[in-house]
């Protein structure tokens, strides 16, 4: 690919095109993480008794922070590997957000930049605002 | 119960929600919730946290589809998102002092207010006169048909991102992603033809629910063991029912589906009403 991609080299429908690719991408890595992270759940865990979910425990659950999930994750706990499929899941909306913003860059729409950057700012607002490390 | 029975009935009664969500258009997160409550008896608060899950899943995945359709109306769609997300913060806020049976009563109302959207009579007519802010903000656009592509603009911007902020605050306090609200914006509002608009309401969707999914997942709303056979359960639902809407009319089958949901609305509203939640 050449150095500069200007508008002709990079359409409105390819930019869609990419966004599709990449929505899809997300939503089948992440089902197949809680997949794996499931079977294992069950392999471990399936014979137990249905835990009493009638009763909001919250906060005393484990992996509800970032670093739960990660330290769980590479310990190789089942729960942690579901939530990180579950990170997953809720990052992939947020990844397009990331590249229609690079798409409006490229295009120089100045405009859609800056919306995108409002929208941008407010998920991760909302997403660091209240974390709890 | 073992944790392996609960499991298989949940992924297959998470299949059919994301069956009936897809072929009513009402997506997978609102047929959730009242499954994970009404029937498995689970805390409406986890019901909440895997109907927000679902309902990011169904978007990502039939955007997918859509755009490449090139049906979806991008700028629109992420304009618009700066009322939705900032509706969902908001709304997740509010959620924190909404007791329960508030969330249920209200939750029923929308599940309601969507039942009816459904049936309502579609806006088909493409506007060949805008208003001076949709050419401002480039909203403008075209779509393609059998016919070719019809081109297409809008009006009553303010009043259509108005809504959208409301539909963003109901997404971000019941965990759903309030499709009947955002076609409402765009469709009655916006003047937007209705598959311009079902199509971008569906994009929005996914951004909507991230904006407020990681505040209930640090909250504990979000438990694997629920997460995990709702998620793979919902997309399987959604896969089946878009394959399925390619060969069948489903104008019945809505109509039957409906008539069910406004009974399933009702008793979440009977049930919230009597501290049932």
């Amino acid at each position: 690919m050449k150095n500069s991609i200007s508008k002709q080299l990079i359409g409105d429908r390819d930019v869609e095109k990419i966004v599709g690719q990449l929505l899809r991408f997300g939503v089948i890595t992440a089902s197949l993480v809680v997949l794996l992270g499931g079977i294992l759940f069950l392999v471990q865990n399936g014979a137990g008794a249905r835990p009493d979910y009638h009763i909001f425990k919250g906060e005393q659950d484990s992996y509800i922070t970032f670093e739960g999930i990660f330290m769980g994750l590479f310990t190789f706990k089942p729960m942690a590997i579901i939530q990180f499929g579950v990170l997953l899941l809720i990052i992939t909306p947020i990844m397009r957000i990331v590249f229609s913003l690079f798409a409006f860059m490229l295009e120089k729409d100045k405009l859609y930049v800056i919306i995108t950057l409002i929208v941008l700012g407010i998920i991760l607002a909302s997403t660091f605002g209240g974390l709890k490390v | 119960m073992s944790i392996l029975t609960f499991t298989l009935i949940l992924i297959l009664g998470a299949y059919l929600a994301g069956l009936v969500g897809s072929l009513t258009g009402l997506g997978g997160g609102v047929v959730v919730i009242p499954l994970l409550t009404l029937v498995f008896h689970v805390d409406i608060r986890y019901a909440i946290g895997a109907a927000l899950l679902a309902s990011i899943a169904n978007s990502s995945g039939a955007a997918s589809a859509y755009i490449k359709e090139g049906i979806t109306n991008i700028r629109l769609g992420m304009f618009l998102e700066i009322a939705t997300t900032l509706g969902a913060v908001l709304g997740a806020l509010i959620a924190i002092y909404t007791p329960t049976n508030t969330i249920a009563i209200l939750f029923g109302c929308v599940l309601l207010f969507s039942a009816a959207m459904t049936l309502r009579k579609k806006n088909q007519e493409a506007l060949t006169e805008g208003s001076q802010l949709s050419a401002v903000l480039k909203l403008n656009s075209s779509y393609p048909t059998a016919a070719g592509p019809v081109n297409y603009k809008l009006r009553n911007v303010g009043a259509g991102f108005s809504i959208m902020t409301v539909a963003g605050v109901m997404s971000g306090l019941l965990g759903i992603g309030s499709g009947a609200l955002k076609v409402l914006a765009m469709d009655t509002a916006m003047k937007i033809p209705f598959k311009v608009s079902t199509t971008t309401s569906n994009f929005m969707i996914g951004v909507t629910a991230a904006a407020s999914a990681v505040v209930y997942l640090q909250r504990g709303y979000m438990d694997p063991g629920i997460a995990f056979p709702v998620v793979l359960g919902v997309l399987g639902g959604a896969f089946t029912g878009a394959k399925l809407l390619t060969h069948i009319n489903p104008s019945t089958l809505r109509i039957i589906f409906c008539i069910a949901i406004t009974f399933v609305a009702l008793e979440m509203i009977y049930n919230g009403y009597h501290h049932q939640f």
